[in-house]
């Protein structure tokens, strides 16, 4: 993990709206080393007196050269994500650190197949898995499972809904907690262990399952794939907290 | 001093109240583990610490809480970012349970159930520094916070203060633990700010 290098000025160069509170943020990082999908990034602000903020934000792709991508869920009443996702203008300077993890990672020459559990805003770092397995046009087996509360709530659907060329072997399944869209054959309900059982593998494959999502979400996930049988050595957890946005 | 950030003028500045660098006030009390919450039988529970020449000290749930404990409030910072203060806990001071121990070692590593690990310098045990905590806020820990018991060293970033905690090894030569492995610091005072190798 090369953190060490310290802060660098990057500069916002695009951005994508995913839904209507959440947005991409495309950066130029002149001198950026390349990450691992799941690895995430320290943001540092400064205001005109000096006070700082920092904030970790996942990485939601891999690097194309010196350009990274994050995807921020605004957060009501945050001090950061409402500058990220409404202030920070195409051309301005944000100070950036990173990458950072080395655990929440998964690394192409790992042969285990993956099994990603993502709940709402916990999709960033899983879906910088789902491309980076593309970009390496790896044949890892894949499956990831994704509970949102409502179509409202999709970051990256036409990705995730039109799999191109060098998605075959992963496979996507959409839960919904609150709204189902039209013709679902499920009902909208929270995640279930027979959802995992059902759209993950089996524990004897034996896969490296990454989950993330708040921490409410990433509790009950985790326990149901112990449950299951998955070894808990196996399971890797990421929370994501609106403790402060 | 970073770059000025165009339109950023973050939350009002808390008067009185000094954080450490780059962190954060919250309310609430955020959970971070990097697998499954292990739940442990208070009946298999057991603490040891295991000396450099291979003694070991164990202690039943029972004869933990048999023990003189004691009320801390402290402050807690976490690597990522957030802080809490005055959080009210018990638990029995690391000085009373090293007081038969017998060691010339100088590191310390923390044990979880679960297989987490993390690494801190045995002083940083000793003087009323850190605790094992078994309940927090008037109630029995629980286990999403590391509960039955877990180790509470408050001076350092929250990952030294190892949830689940099941014993300690005394070493003469440091190692780095879980979190130290993959790039975090090997001390974590976030006074210094040292949250990764190199800080």
């Amino acid at each position: 993990m090369n953190v060490a290098a310290g802060w660098r000025v990057a500069r916002l160069v695009g951005v994508h709206d995913e839904t209507a509170t959440a947005r991409t943020l495309v950066l130029d990082v002149p001198g950026w080393p390349g990450h691992l999908g799941g690895q995430h990034v320290d943001l540092q602000l400064t205001a005109e007196d000096g006070y700082q903020a920092q904030r970790s934000y996942s990485l939601a792709a891999p690097a194309k050269g010196d350009r990274i991508e994050l995807t921020v869920q605004r957060v009501p009443d945050g001090e950061v994500s409402p500058y990220l996702t409404e202030v920070l203008t195409i051309g301005d300077p944000i100070e950036v650190r990173g990458p950072v993890g080395g655990w929440f990672v998964w690394r192409p020459a790992d042969p285990a197949p993956v099994l990603l559990l993502a709940g709402g805003a916990g999709i960033v770092p899983l879906m910088a898995m789902v491309r980076a397995r593309r970009a390496e046009a790896s044949r890892t087996p894949f499956r990831l499972i994704y509970s949102l509360r409502t179509p409202g709530d999709l970051y990256y659907g036409e990705e995730l809904r039109r799999p191109g060329p060098g998605d075959a072997g992963a496979d996507a399944t959409l839960l919904y907690t609150r709204t189902a869209p039209p013709g679902s054959p499920r009902p909208s309900r929270r995640l279930s262990t027979e959802d995992v059982e059902r759209y993950g593998w089996p524990p004897d494959f034996e896969p490296t399952c990454y989950v993330c999502g708040p921490t409410g979400f990433v509790e009950a996930a985790a326990d149901m794939l112990t449950k299951l049988g998955h070894d808990p050595r196996r399971v890797r957890t990421e929370r994501f907290g609106p403790s402060g946005g | 001093m970073g770059i000025v950030s165009p339109g950023f003028r973050g939350r009002p500045r808390s008067k009185g109240v000094e954080l450490p660098p780059g962190q954060y006030l919250v309310e609430d009390f955020p959970v971070l583990s990097a697998g499954p919450t292990p739940r442990v039988p208070l009946d298999r529970w057991e603490f040891s610490v295991t000396t450099e020449s291979g003694e070991t000290h164990r202690w039943s749930w029972a004869e933990l809480l048999a023990l003189p404990s004691e009320r801390m409030t402290v402050d807690l910072h976490c690597v990522t970012r957030w802080s809490k203060l005055r959080t009210p806990w018990q638990g029995v001071s690391l000085d009373t349970l090293l007081a038969g121990v017998e060691t010339a070692a100088d590191f310390v590593m923390a044990d979880s159930y679960g297989g987490y690990t993390t690494n801190l310098p045995l002083q940083d045990l000793r003087n009323g520094q850190a605790w094992i905590a078994y309940r927090y806020d008037g109630k029995d820990l629980s286990a999403e916070h590391g509960g039955p018991a877990r180790l509470l060293v408050p001076h350092l970033y929250l990952w030294k203060s190892a949830k689940w905690v099941r014993g300690l090894r005394l070493l003469t030569q440091d190692e780095p633990g879980f979190w130290e492995s993959a790039g975090y610091h090997d001390y974590g005072d976030p006074w210094r700010e040292q949250r990764y190798q190199g800080d």
